[in-house]
C-alpha cells in the first residue's frame, strides 16, 4: 500500500505498507520522524498525540490509510526551526521535563488547548489534559508550563 | 599576571549554573522537539525486529518447543530457544536463578521461551504465534503463605523461602499498657514507566556486540550479558540510549540478552521493542505484601514494643527480593524510637510475577503498615496522631532495631511541626459549584451531599545507596580543554540518566569545582567505570561524589600547573570564570628557580579574585584528564540470627499531610492537596528536587487509590493503560513542599537521595486521611470504593 500525505506541511509518500500499520508506525518507522511516541499504543496515554487535519489525535489510533491526503502535524512540525515553540520553551524553563517519554505529545495537546483556548483556567487544563500520562513529574511543572506559555503567548504579536 | 602588574578585581568566583541553581536540563531543549534519541526510537540499516514467545500458563513443564512452521514464515530469520544460549543459560541480579529462555520449567505467565527475528515487527509477531510449545500444564503456588508451608512443592532447588531476617532487640517478651494490633495488605504495584523496553543490538562483525538500550545499570548488564552470551566483558558494549523512565523496572535485564542473541546469529542489527502489554510481563513489579503488626505503649504515648510478621511475595524469580526483604526489615518500625522489637520479615517463591525494586524498595510496604499503626494508637491512647510521631521520633543518636545508630540529621519532629504549621486549603465551596471539585468529577455522581473531608499525616524514611556491606562505587572521569578559545569540561561516566535530572547535575558539579561554564556530559557507556545503578536515591551522591573528586583531582593538576608556570604556590590559587585566581593574601613571589619550592622570596600580596592567568592561556592545546571513584562508607551485613548490623549508610526521611474530600456513600476519592516536609541535605537543583516531590508523591497516590497489578490464580488480568490505571492530571492535587537543607557530614555537598522519600509516607497519609473522613479501618491498598463504604464487611 502506498500512503501518500502532508506531514509538517511537507508532500510525503511512503510506499510498502502492511495495510494494519498505523499512522504512529509510519510517522516513526517509516517517515523518520519518531518524536510522536509509543507508550501504550491504544490510545490512553496521549504520548502519540498529532494534529490530523487539525484535529488533536492519538496516532496510534489511526490507520495510516485514514490519513491518506491529510494534513498531519507533529511536535517535530512545532518549531521554528532552531527557535522553540513558546509552548516547548515553556515546559523547558518550568522543568516540566523529566524522562521526557510524555513531552511530546503533551506539548501537542497544550498547543491544541490553547489554540482553543488562550486563557486557561487550571480546571480547564486538567481537563484539557486528562488523556495525557505523565509518570514522573506529578503534573505540577507542567500545569506551570501551561500557565507560562499562556502568559507567553498572549504578549506575543 | 603578577603583582606588578595587577588586574581588576576578578568577577565572583562563584561560576553560574552551579550547584544550587535551578539549572535547565541540558537535554531538555531536544525533549519538547521529539528529538531525543529514545531507545525505542532506533534505527539502523537492514535492521531486523526480535519478539518474544511468552507463556500462557503460571507454571507448566515443556515437553517441547516446534519452530518448523514459525521459521519458515516469509520475512522471518531465526528463531532461538534455549538451546541457542551461548552461555550461562540464567540470569539474575543477587541469584542468577532466571532462565534466558525458559526450559522446562515454566515459573510464571509471560515467561520468556523463544525469540524470532524478522524484517517487520507484524512479521516477528505472527511467526512468535506460530512456534509450538507443548506445555503440561501444572497448578501454580500463587500465595505465599501456602508456598512458606513444609509441604508445598518447591518451585526452585533450594525451596520456597528466599530469604528470612528475624531482627530481635531488646526484651522480647515487654508489655505496655495499650496494645492495638492489625493487619495489613498491600497489592502489587507497577512501576509504569512509560518508555517501553526497547533496544538495538548491532554486530561488530568480529563477535561482539554493541547495544544501545534503556537501563539502570549498564556494567550489571554487561556482566550479565557477557555470562549468557559467553564472550568477554570487553566484547559486549553497552551505550544508554534515551530512558522513558525507571523507577527501578529496569535493573533487571528484559529484553537486552534476547537482542543480543539475534543479532550475533544473524548477523544484522535486531531491535526488540515491548508493546505495553508485553512491558507488564517484561519487568519486574513491587513486591505485595502482607504485615501482621503489634504495637505496644505506655498510657502516655512511649512506644515500648512493636511486633511485626511481614510475609512478601516475591513471585517466580529472586530478582531483588533478598535486598527489598533487608529494607522491609530494618525500616519495620519507621522513623521512632522502639527499645524492644521483634521482627521477622519474609520474602517467598511462589508462581505469580517476578517482584523487585520499586522506588521505596521495601519502605513502602512497611510504612503503610507502621503509619497506620501509629494512627491506630493514637486513637487508642486520646493523643494527637501528630503529636504521639513527634513524641516518639527518631532523631540523630537514636537506633534502628538493628542497633546501628543514626549519624546525620534525622529531623522527623522538626518536618512534623512545621508540616502541621502549614495552612490547610480552604474548605469545599458549595457554591458555585464546580463537579471538577468533587469525587467523581465530572462523571456528575454526587452534588457534596455525603462528602466528607478528611486529614491525615504520616512520615517514613528509607536508606540512601547499597547496604548490608555491598561497596556500589561510582567512577567519573573529567577532562578540561580549551574548545575554539574557551575551556571546557568533559564529564564522563556509566551513570544512567533516567528523567531525575543527573546530567544536569553532573554539570552543575563540574561547573562549581573547575569554574567553567562550558560543561558537556558525554553520553554513558561501559568505556568508563562502573557507576552502579541509578536506584536507592544513591546516584547523585555516588556518581556526584566521583565528579566532584575528579574534578577536584583536575583542579589540583591545573593549579599545580599555573603555580609552576608563574612560580606562585598552587596553595593560593583558585578556578573561577575560566581563569585561575589568586585567593588573595601573602604568597611567594617568583623566584629564580621559578618555583615556590625553593627560599622563600619576597612576600607579595594579591587582591582576592586577581586573575592570574586565563585557563586558555595556561592550557593550551593541552588537556588534563583524571578518572576517580568514589566508594562510601563500608557497611556491615545484618547478624542472621539477630538482625542487629551496621548495614546502612545513611537515610533520608520525609513527612507528608493529605487532604481528601471522600464521597463516603460511593466511596470515590478526591484528593484536595498533599503537603510535605522532606530533608534532602543540600538541594543541588531546587527545580528537579521539586520534581522529585512532586512525581514521587503521584506514585504513592497512585498506590493509595488506584494501582495494582490484578494477579487470579497467578495471571494478570489487566496489563493495559485502560485497566492498570496510573494518576492522570486530573487525579494530582497541589503539592505544598517544605524542603529542608540540613547537611549530611558524610556526603558531597550535604546532600541526601531526594527520589524515594516521596513515595513512602504519601500512600499512608493518604489512607489516613480517607479513614478520617469515612471512619472506616482501610486496611488494604489500593483502597477500594467498596472499603470506603463499608461492603467488605469491615464495619
Amino acid at each position: 500500500m502506498r500512503l501518500t500525505c502532508t506531514v509538517n506541511g511537507e508532500a510525503r509518500v511512503a510506499d510498502d505498507l502492511w495495510e494494519g500499520e498505523s499512522l504512529l508506525y509510519v510517522l516513526r518507522e517509516r517517515l523518520g520522524l519518531p518524536g510522536s511516541k509509543n507508550a501504550c499504543e491504544q490510545g490512553e496515554c496521549g504520548s502519540c498525540s498529532v494534529y490530523l487535519d487539525g484535529t488533536l489525535v492519538c496516532a496510534c489510533l489511526v490507520l495510516a490509510g485514514q490519513a491518506e491526503g491529510a494534513e498531519v502535524v507533529t511536535v517535530e512540525g512545532l518549531a521554528a526551526g532552531d527557535q522553540l515553540h513558546p509552548i516547548q520553551e515553556a515546559y523547558v524553563q518550568a522543568g516540566a521535563v523529566q524522562c521526557g517519554f510524555c513531552t511530546p505529545g503533551l506539548i501537542v495537546a497544550t498547543h491544541d488547548l490553547l489554540d482553543r483556548e488562550p486563557r486557561p483556567s487550571d480546571a480547564q487544563v486538567r481537563e484539557a489534559l486528562a488523556g495525557n500520562l505523565c509518570r514522573c513529574t506529578g503534573y505540577e511543572k507542567i500545569l506551570d508550563a501551561v500557565r507560562l506559555a499562556a502568559e507567553r503567548m498572549e504578549v506575543l504579536p | 599576571m603578577s603583582r606588578t602588574r595587577p588586574s581588576p578585581p576578578a568577577p565572583p568566583a562563584s561560576v553560574t549554573g552551579g550547584v544550587g541553581e535551578s539549572v535547565r536540563r541540558p537535554d531538555g531543549t531536544l525533549k519538547v522537539k521529539g528529538e531525543f534519541a529514545y531507545s525505542s526510537d532506533l534505527w539502523a540499516e537492514g535492521m531486523l525486529w526480535g519478539a518474544t514467545v511468552r507463556s500462557p500458563h503460571p507454571r507448566a513443564r515443556i515437553r517441547a518447543i516446534e519452530t518448523a512452521e514459525a521459521l519458515t514464515t516469509p520475512g522471518v530469520l531465526a528463531v532461538l530457544t534455549h538451546e541457542d544460549v551461548p552461555g550461562r543459560k540464567t540470569y539474575g541480579l543477587e541469584i542468577a536463578d532466571q532462565p534466558v529462555l525458559a526450559f522446562p520449567d515454566v515459573r510464571y505467565q509471560g515467561e520468556a521461551v523463544a525469540l524470532v527475528a524478522a524484517d517487520h515487527p507484524e512479521t516477528a509477531r505472527r511467526a512468535a504465534a506460530r512456534v509450538a510449545v507443548d506445555y503440561q500444564v501444572l497448578e501454580p503456588l500463587v500465595d505465599a503463605e501456602a508456598a512458606m508451608a513444609e509441604d508445598a512443592p518447591s518451585l526452585h532447588p533450594g525451596g520456597n523461602l528466599l530469604r528470612h531476617i528475624p531482627i530481635r532487640r531488646g526484651v522480647q517478651d515487654a508489655a505496655a499498657e495499650v496494645v492495638v494490633a492489625g493487619t495489613y495488605e498491600l497489592g502489587m504495584q507497577d512501576q509504569a514507566f512509560l518508555g517501553p523496553e526497547s533496544g538495538l543490538a548491532v554486530p561488530d562483525g568480529e563477535g561482539g556486540v554493541d547495544l544501545y538500550v534503556s537501563t539502570q545499570w549498564l556494567h550489571v548488564d554487561r556482566d550479565q550479558l557477557a555470562a549468557s552470551l559467553d564472550l568477554p566483558p570487553e566484547q559486549v558494549r553497552i551505550t544508554l540510549a534515551g530512558v522513558g523512565g525507571a523507577f527501578g523496572a529496569r535493573e533487571d535485564l528484559s529484553m537486552q540478552i534476547h537482542a543480543c542473541m539475534l543479532a550475533l546469529r544473524t548477523g544484522r542489527p535486531v531491535k526488540i521493542l515491548y508493546s505495553r502489554e508485553e512491558s507488564f510481563f517484561g519487568h519486574v513489579h513491587r513486591h505485595p505484601g502482607r504485615l501482621h503488626y503489634e504495637h505496644g505503649a505506655t498510657s502516655d504515648g512511649r512506644l515500648v514494643y512493636v511486633k511485626a510478621r511481614i510475609v512478601l511475595d516475591g513471585g517466580a524469580y529472586a530478582s531483588s527480593s533478598t535486598a527489598v526483604c533487608a529494607n522491609a526489615a530494618c525500616f519495620a518500625v519507621g522513623p521512632y524510637q522502639v527499645p524492644n522489637a521483634t521482627i521477622d520479615c519474609y520474602v517467598v517463591y511462589t508462581d505469580n510475577p517476578p517482584c523487585g525494586a520499586m522506588r521505596g524498595f521495601g519502605a513502602v510496604q512497611t510504612c503503610f503498615a507502621y503509619e497506620s499503626q501509629m494512627d491506630r494508637l493514637a486513637d487508642a491512647l486520646g493523643i494527637d496522631p501528630v503529636e504521639l510521631r513527634i513524641a516518639n521520633a527518631m532523631d540523630t543518636g537514636s537506633s534502628l532495631p538493628t542497633g546501628q545508630r543514626v549519624e546525620g540529621p534525622a529531623p522527623v519532629a522538626e518536618m512534623l511541626r512545621r508540616l502541621r504549621a502549614v495552612p490547610l486549603p480552604p474548605a469545599r465551596r458549595a457554591e458555585p459549584l464546580d463537579l471538577r471539585e468533587l469525587p467523581g468529577g465530572v462523571s456528575n455522581v454526587t452534588h457534596g451531599e455525603a462528602v466528607r473531608r478528611g486529614v491525615g499525616y504520616a512520615a517514613g524514611f528509607k536508606n540512601v545507596s547499597y547496604s548490608e556491606g555491598f561497596d556500589d562505587y561510582a567512577t567519573a572521569r573529567v577532562r578540561l580543554s580549551v574548545v575554539a578559545g574557551e575551556p571546557q569540561a568533559e564529564v564522563h561516566t556509566a551513570a544512567a540518566e533516567v528523567g531525575q535530572g543527573l546530567v544536569t547535575v553532573q554539570a552543575q558539579i563540574a561547573r562549581t569545582e573547575l569554574g567553567v561554564e562550558r560543561v558537556v556530559v558525554l553520553p554513558a557507556d561501559t568505556q568508563v567505570g562502573s557507576a552502579g545503578s541509578s536506584s536507592a536515591s544513591r546516584q547523585t551522591w555516588m556518581t556526584g561524589g566521583a565528579v566532584k573528586a575528579a574534578c577536584e583531582a583536575v583542579r589540583a593538576r591545573v593549579l599545580e600547573r599555573a603555580a609552576a608556570k608563574l612560580g606562585r604556590d598552587a596553595a593560593g590559587l583558585a578556578l573561577a570564570g575560566g581563569n585561575v585566581l589568586s585567593t588573595g593574601g601573602a604568597t611567594s613571589a617568583p623566584t629564580d628557580r621559578g618555583t615556590p619550592s625553593g627560599s622563600p622570596g619576597p612576600q607579595v600580596t594579591d587582591p582576592p579574585g586577581a586573575v592570574v592567568i586565563g585557563l586558555a592561556d595556561l592550557l593550551g592545546a593541552d588537556a588534563v584528564e583524571e578518572t576517580r571513584e568514589h566508594h562510601h562508607r563500608p557497611t556491615m551485613p545484618l547478624d542472621p540470627e539477630t538482625g542487629q548490623g551496621d548495614a546502612h549508610l545513611a537515610y533520608a526521611f520525609a513527612v507528608h499531610r493529605a487532604v481528601v474530600d471522600v464521597d463516603t456513600e460511593l466511596g470515590l476519592v478526591k484528593v484536595v492537596e498533599i503537603a510535605t516536609a522532606q530533608d534532602v541535605g543540600k538541594a543541588m537543583n531546587p527545580q528537579a528536587v521539586e520534581g522529585q516531590i512532586e512525581g514521587g508523591i503521584a506514585q504513592g497516590l497512585g498506590l493509595a487509590l488506584m494501582e495494582e497489578i490484578q494477579v487470579a490464580g497467578g495471571e494478570v488480568r489487566n496489563p493495559s493503560f485502560t485497566d492498570y490505571l496510573i494518576p492522570t492530571v486530573l487525579d494530582m492535587p497541589p503539592v505544598r513542599a517544605e524542603v529542608l537543607e540540613l547537611g549530611h557530614p558524610d556526603s558531597p555537598y550535604g546532600l541526601k537521595g531526594v527520589g524515594e522519600p516521596p513515595t513512602i509516607s504519601s500512600t499512608p497519609a493518604i489512607v489516613a486521611a480517607i479513614r478520617a473522613a469515612s471512619g472506616r479501618p482501610l486496611t488494604r491498598v489500593p483502597v477500594r470504593p467498596e472499603h470506603i463504604v463499608g461492603l467488605d464487611g469491615s464495619g
